[in-house]
């Protein structure tokens, strides 16, 4: 790891102007992808600016109609959190899945929605959930949030402070956990929501994205039964050693009718 | 003395004190005066010249003491890493096998071949300069794939070896196999991969080395199985010390499975470059560097054929096996596809007619040599999976074909030199059908049927050669060195003892093992025993630990020196008490003149024999330390029956291990709870390999599957508890009738798994690892899902 | 250099680090607390596992600067003078050890995985709750019944309120 300027700032406002200086400046939550990248000197930042000093990121508020998480809490106390399990449960589970006991003690929700890696289980959930991602500077849909691989529409000096998840009627998570690393080698996040239905897919394409014909179907009847043969194309689905994109595909259906289960289940 | 440390009880460990408090002493944790770090440049092409090399690019980075090269070895006379296995070939010719150079002479034949070394005062100084140096590569095409490699039109790895080609060898009798085809009813063939393994012993190899100019003498702490033939081979082969100054220390090891046997460049260069530089060189290895530059296990293809007559007797078998050697044939390399493989190819059964090919193919990937059974679980999968599919072909219940085709007298010579001494193959199959109630399996599998789940059971009724080995034999085989091992027992005037043994314990145990058969021979409690291994300065040689060799070897070594410390102890006795020699029985700790109550106990005879008093001085030497090099009679031959039952999630391809029964036969056991954690790891990496493990390289030879993020590792929950009993056969070649255990899961597990799958979905093409993709893509070829559609 | 300064096993601890050094560096090199071991680089394998303010963290992905203040707990801190931790016990009684490199890591896990569900989870669970462990000695089946023993003998009778 090359070295760098390490600061902890303690009030928001800091961390901000401290984004402002320097010539590659990153933020680290909790640090379990940004270390990483930089042990193999994938990342070499001039400063790093480590939030976890400044509490107004953390914790879970419950308001009308939504669940408040603030950004920089880690995916154990989403998991255990009483608000999230009665109100979400489905997103209780889905944080407590995520990596392993290690990672949800120190990785956050900012953290892993800011780094959007295609494999994470989160931006499944903000996407199927409607959630808004509340930022030093604006609120932004999840719709409008999740660009690309490893993209977002945060700019360089903006920090994720929380993300509000509308409560939705019922929802389901279902993984297929790649064997190696336990990322999402497909991850399917269902809702039923204010605004219908919607039904997002990690892991499987560069980017979390909906499946229009999933969300029409369940429109119709919420059941496993009534996603079967909608097929998800291939073309453009991520191919690597450990899934083919046809495997993938076929992996969407399959935990998008399990997610489905859960969400009837009310796990 | 307190029978709960003897032979056969469950003693727990004495080395845990220090693992489970932290205390440990690995050799990373060891930090010598003045130190300094070491980094490899590696090189990033799996098949490249090396042109020049910019070491001030590498000086200029602050912190960095030196930079060493190809060059500077060879101005040292250095050697190159040597094969000890000599391999011939069926035309007679001797295997083609070019020494791998410590630091890159002139090529790069891997991707992670060291190139260069960056000395540095810190690590981090030491990476800088090597990320800093320049190094110019001219880039050729690679040959990566081991079918295509021996083609006419494949790049060369070495330009000495044609075809890629390090040997072409045969075992058996080619005429008595094929006539034994010619006359065959029923003709079974398959073809198989036996995918590449990556070891990954948790503990990442590491390396000091410390030059003293005041006595011109080396010490290397190192991470190895064998500090002794590391020793041996640095001196007489890479010509870095005689062995009488340079003194070899391995001191915990956290595990091997054969990936720390061999000799290294890193921890050859660390030593060397430590009087270069007059300052220790520490190197410890990362786990991306490990993946390249460990030594990698299997990797084969396979076309086997088994001939069956009428009533499903086998008549013959026969394969043709090509065996990836990577860039370099390594240490062992050579022994692992032939000698350790295709002898083991009677599996269990009595086979008339067997012949074997073997091609050593080279290609540009890391070096391939023995992991965790070596060339044995390689000979088990063809066979299990070839006895497996024969009786499905015959619509015979496969335990009933096994049954109908095992050795049951012995000894048995098999047509592929193994003399089988002692065994009862239907004993172990009996209870292991019974423990996992064969007779239920098809109620469990409807059953499972009814809930989406697709339920197989899949058998491997194994056998491996361990104990190795008797010199004279391996000797006539090509090997290099002789396989005894050594062992002397320090008896000091309190009547403790110090037991130094060539054998080396990472992870096995025997400091407990070793002292309950030391503590049950000598009637004293096992805390007065104290197991001395892993330096070469401590123990004068030995031959160390692999090959399931510790037991049956090394403890047989004891056990002869024990006998030889008891002569001389009765000696003593008899003097003390004035009587004959002869007349003087040891039993529990007490020496006693036959048939009289007079007797004397362990602790004054051991002082007695240091005071020495009146010794009549031609007849008895003070002292008592005796010591033993214990070359064994013969292989030995564990074996046993593993059953492995699954459930398959159809919609996905995930397996799911419900069940996993093995009954092992490894003679006698020192300690059944050691003995049993050795089986569950067996077993673990076995189905690792069957269902996970998955090393993958690129067209080009990258190593794609390069981390614990793409290479999966077995973890708990891809595991179930296992059911494990013995059937005891006593083994006849070594004092002890043991036969060893330390590589029996390995050997077992991968065609039990496979054999399940296949049983689960119907049809026979699956290969390792079958991922739950590949176990998807299975389900769809099945000929019942064919059919529905 | 960066002044920082935590308590360790009890003890205050201090020293002058660069930015990059990881948790687990500062315990092996500056204090010598050489029981966390490091068996990868990708945040997998959980030879470095340690707890800090109570919570089990993977030292190796982990600045020392992050710990600024807390209070971090390693294997050689466990032991009560010469009274084991009933998990240490555990894992000797159950030899869930082989080479005992992934131990100190394992059995900081195990601590952690009993006190996060206040009791004795089933086997099922246990086995989920150990992914982020690997171990290449044991096939895990000893661990899991030494994590099983020594969780009853940290809360006895207390199976985990799933």
């Amino acid at each position: 790891m090359y070295d760098f300027n390490y600061h902890r700032p303690s009030s928001l406002d800091e961390a901000v102007t401290l984004l402002g200086q320097g010539e590659d400046v990153k933020v680290l939550a909790g640090g379990h992808t940004l270390l990483p990248t930089m042990k193999q000197r994938l990342a070499a930042p001039s400063d790093v600016v480590d939030l976890s000093r400044i509490a107004a990121l953390k914790g879970i508020e419950a308001t009308e109609g939504a669940v408040r998480i603030g950004a920089a809490t880690s995916h154990a106390d989403v998991a255990a959190s009483g608000e999230v399990r009665n109100r979400i449960p489905a997103l209780a589970a889905l944080a407590a899945r995520i990596g392993d006991p290690h990672v949800r003690n120190r990785g956050t929700l900012g953290g892993s929605i800011a780094n959007n890696d295609p494999n994470a289980d989160y931006p499944a959930a903000c996407l199927a959930l409607g959630a808004t991602i509340v930022t030093t500077k604006r609120e932004i849909a999840a719709d409008d949030f999740f660009v690309d691989m490893f993209e977002t529409a945060l700019d360089e000096d903006e920090i994720v402070t929380r993300v509000d998840f509308p409560v939705p009627r019922r929802a389901g998570y279902a993984k297929f956990p790649n064997p190696a690393s336990r990322y999402a080698l497909v991850g399917v996040f269902v809702a039923e929501g204010g605004d219908g239905i919607r039904a997002a897919v990690t892991g499987a394409g560069p980017c979390v994205f909906r499946v229009p014909e999933m969300e029409a179907a369940l429109g119709h009847d919420f059941s496993p039964a009534a996603l079967e043969g909608i097929k998800v194309d291939a073309g453009g689905l991520n191919a690597d050693i450990h899934a083919s994109a046809d495997y993938r595909a076929h992996l969407v259906g399959v935990m998008a009718r399990r997610a489905v289960e859960a969400a009837l289940e009310g796990r | 003395m307190a029978r709960d440390t003897g032979i056969g009880a469950r003693v727990k460990r004495v080395e845990d004190q220090r693992f489970i408090t932290g205390k440990g002493r690995y050799t990373a944790d060891l930090n010598r005066p003045g130190q300094a770090h070491a980094a490899f440049v590696r090189s990033p092409h799996a098949h490249a010249k090396v042109g020049s090399i910019d070491k001030a690019s590498a000086m200029e980075v602050p912190g960095v003491l030196a930079v060493f090269t190809g060059e500077d070895l060879a101005a040292d006379e250095v050697g190159a890493l040597p094969c000890g296995w000599a391999i011939t070939s069926k035309d007679g010719s001797p295997m083609v096998a070019p020494g791998h150079p410590c630091l890159a002479q002139g090529k790069v034949r891997y991707v992670g071949d060291p190139v260069a070394v960056v000395i540095g005062e810190t690590l981090s100084a030491a990476r800088g300069g090597a990320e800093a140096l320049e190094v110019e590569y001219e880039e050729l095409p690679a040959v990566v794939d081991l079918d295509a490699a021996q083609s006419s039109d494949a790049p060369l790895v070495h330009d000495e070896a044609a075809r890629n080609t390090a040997f072409e060898w045969e075992l058996g009798d080619k005429a008595a196999t094929e006539e034994a085809f010619a006359k065959a009813r029923h003709v079974t063939r398959i073809d198989l991969v036996n995918n590449r393994l990556v070891p990954n012993a948790m503990e990442p190899r590491a390396a000091v080395g410390e030059y003293d100019s005041g006595t011109d003498g080396f010490t290397l702490y190192t991470t190895s199985q064998n500090p002794h033939v590391a020793r041996l081979v640095m001196s007489a082969f890479l010509n870095i010390a005689p062995e009488h100054k340079l003194r070899v220390i391995a001191p915990d090891v956290g595990g091997g499975f054969g990936s720390k046997i061999y000799v290294y460049p890193e921890e050859t260069v660390c030593v060397w470059a430590s009087s270069k530089v007059d300052r220790p060189v520490k190197w410890t290895c990362d786990r991306a560097e490990a993946f390249l530059s460990d030594a990698h296990g299997r990797d084969h293809l396979t076309h086997a054929e088994l001939a069956l007559d009428e009533q499903g007797k086998i008549l013959g078998l026969r394969i043709k096996t090509k065996a990836n050697v990577g860039g370099y044939l390594n240490l062992f390399a050579s022994s692992v596809p032939t000698y350790l493989y295709a002898t083991l190819l009677s599996g269990q059964y009595d086979i008339p007619a067997i012949y074997a090919e073997v091609d050593a193919v080279y290609t540009n990937t890391t070096p391939v040599d023995a992991y965790r059974g070596a060339g044995r679980p390689e000979a088990t999968f063809v066979v299990e999976r070839l006895i497996e599919v024969a009786a499905r072909e015959t619509g015979m219940d496969p335990a009933e074909f096994r049954r109908r085709n095992f050795v049951t007298s012995f000894p048995h010579q098999t047509p592929v030199i193994m003399m089988y001494d002692a065994g009862d193959y239907a004993a172990s199959l009996d209870k292991a059908l019974e423990l996992i109630d064969y007779s239920g399996f098809a109620q469990r599998k409807s059953q499972a049927a009814r809930e989406g789940k697709l339920r197989g059971i899949g058998f491997s009724t194994y056998i491996e050669a361990c104990g190795i080995a008797p010199s004279q034999a391996v000797g006539s085989l090509g090997a290099g060195v002789g396989l005894w091992e050594s062992a002397e027992v320090r008896v000091n005037p309190v009547g403790t003892v110090e037991v130094l043994t060539g054998s080396h314990s990472h992870g096995q145990g025997h400091e407990t093992t070793f002292a309950q058969l030391v503590a049950d021979r000598l009637g004293i409690p096992m805390t007065n025993v104290a197991i001395v291994h892993g330096d070469t300065d401590k123990v004068q040689f030995g031959m160390g630990t692999y090959g399931s060799r510790s037991g049956a070897v090394g403890m047989s070594a004891i056990s002869v020196a024990l006998d030889r410390v008891v002569a001389k102890a009765k000696k003593v006795a008899a003097h003390l008490l004035e009587a004959s020699e002869g007349d003087i029985e040891f039993k529990d700790g007490q020496f006693t003149v036959s048939g009289t109550d007079r007797s004397i106990d362990w602790t004054s005879v051991a002082l007695n024999a240091y005071t020495a008093h009146g010794f009549p001085s031609a007849d008895l030497e003070p002292g008592l330390k005796e010591g033993a090099f214990y070359d064994p009679t013969n292989f030995t031959f564990p074996a046993g029956c593993h059953i492995c039952e699954l459930e398959i999630d159809a919609d996905t391809g995930h397996t799911r291990i419900v069940n996993w029964v093995a009954v092992d036969d490894f003679g006698e056991i020192i300690n059944p709870m050691i003995v049993e954690g050795q089986v569950h790891g067996g077993i673990a990496q076995g189905v690792g390999q069957a269902l996970l493990e998955h090393t993958v390289y690129d067209e080009s030879g990258q190593l794609v599957s390069g981390s614990f993020m793409d290479y999966t590792m077995p973890r708990a929950d891809d595991l179930p508890s296992f059911s494990l009993d013995f059937t005891v056969t006593r083994c006849p070649s070594n004092p002890l009738g043991i036969k060893g255990c330390g590589e029996a899961g390995a050997i077992a597990a991968p065609a039990a798994v496979i054999n399940a799958i296949t049983d689960a979905v119907g049809h026979e093409d699956v290969a390792m690892p079958a991922t739950a993709e590949a176990v998807w893509q299975a389900i769809r070829k099945s000929p019942a899902r064919e059919a529905a559609e | 250099m960066t002044s920082v300064s935590m308590t360790v096993n009890g003890k205050p601890a201090s020293g002058e680090v660069e930015p990059r050094t990881l948790l687990v560096d500062f315990l092996r090199e500056h204090l010598r607390l050489t029981g966390t071991h490091v068996g990868c680089d990708t945040s997998q394998c959980g030879a470095c596992v340690v707890h800090v303010d109570g919570t089990a963290v993977k030292s190796c992905t982990t600045l020392a600067l992050q710990c600024e203040g807390a209070d971090v707990l390693t294997i050689e801190g466990l032991a009560q003078g010469d009274q084991l931790h009933p998990m240490q016990e555990a894992f000797r009684e159950h030899h869930a050890l082989q080479c005992g490199f992934c131990t100190p890591g394992m059995i900081m896990s195990a601590i952690d995985i009993i006190n996060r569900h206040g009791g004795v989870p089933d086997e099922t669970t246990i086995r989920h709750e150990l992914e982020g462990n690997l171990c290449r000695c044991t096939g895990y089946h000893n661990i899991v019944k030494a994590v099983i023993a020594g969780g009853e003998a940290m809360a006895p009778g207390r199976a985990a309120a799933e």
